[in-house]
């Protein structure tokens, strides 16, 4: 992912570009927004179609998930009973069609090892995976886009350099790591801040006799008005939304310091430069604005690396969301449910681009292609 | 991707023969690492060297495993008995028991072996896969390329760490042996990564493809194979040492990953950072930190050395992010140096070998030395501006 910083147009963007790309805008670009759009949005269907095949084409590479959660365990027999009964020892080809047939209708299937549909799990626990990200991405942009601009107006000296590793090393730090010494430091160390879990039993308890539990606690522990319910849910959020915060603020960094670096090198700034504007103020008016766009695309690929940071988080943190669920799920060989959760992800992923693909081709004209 | 757009015609016309006597004499300069050491400054050069040297302890430490490490990775006891669960740092156990009564030290520096077998494996086989079909993808074209591009661009939208996971099922079942999870972490990851040197590869295939070497090479009967390997291979390579530091980071990430959620290797059939952080994560609830501090602080130097070669190589290749040297500052000593390193200075500019050749081809007179000053740093007392964009190009260019 890294190597995309410097690359404007994000994910979506014509991957070949540098041959022609200016008379082939001027062309198709006025065709206008809505064809953008409509072409945009066809092309999710071969992504999710591209993923579900590969997914569901590897996991039945070497078996059938039955054997795999039970091989061993039970006679052969029985083994090969459970297989036809699920309807595992029919052509490959068929299984497929079936499964894609399931996915349509928003059938995932049910895990094998407490027998939910995956859907239900996926309703239960993404909310919780869901108030993770939003947090962590507040964490993002309040620590990574004012430290990028420094960075940038400090270029090459020693506030950028400071700046430069730090972002380096919160890309480097695996998310998992970072929270376990947050955990070390501020939980178990000197014992500020709750070790694990959303929410100390009593709050959860209170929280579930709610009218309607929404399952984003923060906005349930507002609606209950009780100041300790959300001191509470607040003090469980704070080191997993760090934790998984630093890894996209570090990314946000560096992006904001190139861009605004490059913006700060184009023809109106210079203008203005030239005009006596103060270099602060340049930093603040002009050349801020512009440099956020790009963020804009990015956050679409963040997305993939916000979810499986948060899949880590979580089970560092036991924050009971879709990713501590995965791990549990792996740990019970349940590939029913890994397949299920997995897929789900992913099509949440391709949608997110897409959305963020629009917001971007909204805001920056040249975007479309 | 500034690098693969920033070269348009240069590395054109001189091409094939001219250029080979030329690129072996200054071989050792024009290394990939090596240039780019020569062309950084300051700060750049600062980071540039700690992440090399970051890299060379990981190295050093992986290939002298054996020698370094007072224990096996698997050693539970010695000649005075079992070591015993989660001991605190002292004389025996530097750093500790685990949980698993494992020497902490010893397995850190075991696991330096694992993750160097992994990156080797995985960068390899992307390497190759991705070079490949990146290469007949882009020049080929039609509706492979399409069909690959579209697939090369959803599995790259694919969060990496669950591809993984997935791959990790279909090739281990979940439970490793030593090559078996070395494999299989390597595979995953190899997955993921195919459709990074893919996408650059192809990008560059296109580009150079049009270009007039190519050509003429087309018009004097060289066979497909022949074009691809001999003229667009070897100048679309240009972007691979970047790509492949990134990528050796993250698949330490991922193998990482991977072992922290239960999919790692078995610490009988060798030592795993992440395994090792997983089975400590009840230890920080307790507050013993050194089962867990180590071996993350091992993946995360590493990931970091990795990550700063990484960017200066980036920086470095990108005109609008490299420092120049300050004229102003120089000492007369230092421009000495500058024009007694032809070869260093002249490469500077954003093509590489392909800088070199403009300036052979363009029949720019004489003296490389004061072709260099112009094309890698525009003298003008300029304090690092971000404005030198246009400078740097057009006098790389001219």
């Amino acid at each position: 992912m890294t190597t995309t910083t410097t690359e404007p147009t994000g994910s979506t963007a014509d991957p070949v570009g540098a041959p022609d790309p200016a008379p082939r805008r001027r062309r198709k670009g006025s065709g206008g927004l809505g064809s953008y759009l409509l072409v945009r949005f066809l092309l999710i269907f071969p992504t999710i179609f591209i993923l579900v095949t590969t997914v569901f084409f590897l996991m039945r590479a070497t078996g059938d998930p039955i054997t795999a959660a039970l091989g061993g365990r039970l006679p052969a027999d029985q083994l090969a009973e459970r297989v036809r009964e699920a309807g595992y020892d029919r052509p490959l080809m068929t299984q497929y069609l079936e499964y894609l047939g399931n996915l349509v209708q928003g059938d995932f299937g049910t895990t094998l090892s407490d027998r939910r549909p995956v859907l239900e799990v996926l309703t239960t626990f993404g909310i919780a995976t869901l108030e993770l990200t939003v947090y962590a991405l507040i964490v993002a942009f309040i620590v990574g886009i004012p430290l990028g601009m420094l960075a940038a107006y400090f270029r090459d000296r020693f506030p950028d350099a400071v700046l430069r590793v730090f972002a380096i090393l919160c890309y480097a730090t695996p998310v998992f790591f970072a929270g376990l010494l947050l955990k070390l430091v501020f939980a178990s160390g000197l014992g500020w801040l709750p070790v694990a879990g959303r929410a100390s039993t009593g709050t959860e308890i209170e929280l579930q006799f709610l009218e309607s539990p929404t399952g984003f606690y923060l906005i349930d522990a507002l609606q209950t008005g009780d100041w300790d319910v959300i001191s509470d849910v607040l003090e469980h959020a704070v080191l997993p939304a760090i934790a998984l915060g630093l890894l996209t603020a570090g990314i946000f960094l560096r992006l904001v310091r190139t861009n605004v670096i490059g913006t700060l090198g184009t023809g109106y700034v210079e203008a203005a430069r030239s005009r006596g504007v103060a270099e602060s103020r340049l930093l603040r008016k002009h050349a801020y604005r512009p440099a956020l766009i790009p963020i804009i695309t990015v956050i679409g690929l963040q997305i993939a690396i916000l979810l499986v940071g948060a899949v880590l988080t979580e089970t560092t943190f036991e924050w009971k969301g879709l990713g501590f669920q995965l791990a549990e799920y792996l740990q019970a060989r349940d590939f029913v449910a890994v397949q299920g959760i997995v897929v789900l992800l992913a099509v949440i992923v391709a949608v997110t681009n897409f959305i963020v693909d629009i917001i971007a081709a909204l805001i920056d004209p040249r975007v479309r292609y | 991707m500034a690098t693969a757009t920033s070269v348009p015609t240069a590395a054109g016309p001189a091409g094939e023969p001219g250029t080979t006597p030329a690129r072996r004499r200054r071989s050792w300069r024009s290394l990939p690492i090596v240039h780019q050491l020569r062309q950084s400054v300051g700060l750049q050069r600062g980071m540039l060297v700690a992440g090399l040297v970051l890299m060379g302890v990981f190295l050093l430490t992986a290939l002298f495993a054996p020698l370094l490490a007072p224990y096996e990775y698997g050693q539970l006891r010695d000649a005075e008995g079992l070591f015993g669960a989660q001991q605190p740092p002292s004389g025996d156990h530097l750093l500790g028991t685990t949980v698993g009564g494992y020497d902490v030290l010893s397995r850190v520096i075991w696991g330096s072996r694992t993750a160097l077998y992994v990156i080797v494996v995985a960068v390899l086989l992307s390497i190759v896969a991705g070079v490949l079909l990146g290469l007949v993808s882009g020049y080929f074209g039609g509706w492979l390329d399409r069909v690959l591009v579209v697939i090369a661009d959803a599995i790259y939208a694919f969060p990496a760490l669950l591809l993984a996971i997935i791959v990790a099922i279909v090739i281990s079942g979940g439970q490793s042996s030593l090559w078996g999870g070395i494999m299989a972490a390597a595979i995953s990851i190899t997955v993921v990564f195919i459709p990074q040197y893919f996408r650059v590869i192809r990008a560059e295939t296109v580009r150079i493809k049009a270009e007039a070497f190519v050509e003429s090479a087309r018009v004097i009967g060289a066979s497909n194979r022949r074009i691809m390997l001999r003229h667009v291979l070897r100048n679309a390579t240009r972007t691979l040492p970047l790509i492949l530091t990134l990528n050796a980071s993250e698949a330490i990430l991922t193998l990482a990953g991977l072992g922290f959620l239960g999919f790692g290797i078995q610490p009988t059939a060798a030592a795993e950072w992440g395994y090792d952080l997983q089975q400590s994560l009840s230890d920080v609830t307790s507050g013993i930190w050194w089962t867990s501090l180590f071996p993350g602080l091992a993946i995360v130097l590493v990931v970091l050395g990795l990550t700063l070669v990484g960017e200066s190589l980036n920086d470095l290749a990108d005109p609008r992010l490299r420092t120049r040297r300050r004229v102003a500052d120089q000492e007369p000593a230092e421009e000495g140096e500058v024009a007694a390193v032809p070869g260093g200075a002249l490469t500077a500019g954003p093509a590489g070998v392909g800088g070199l050749e403009v300036t052979a081809a363009g029949g720019r007179p004489g003296n490389p030395a004061s072709a260099g000053a112009t094309g890698a740093e525009p003298a003008e007392g300029q304090v690092a501006g971000p404005d030198v964009t246009g400078q740097d190009g057009g006098g790389t260019r001219s």
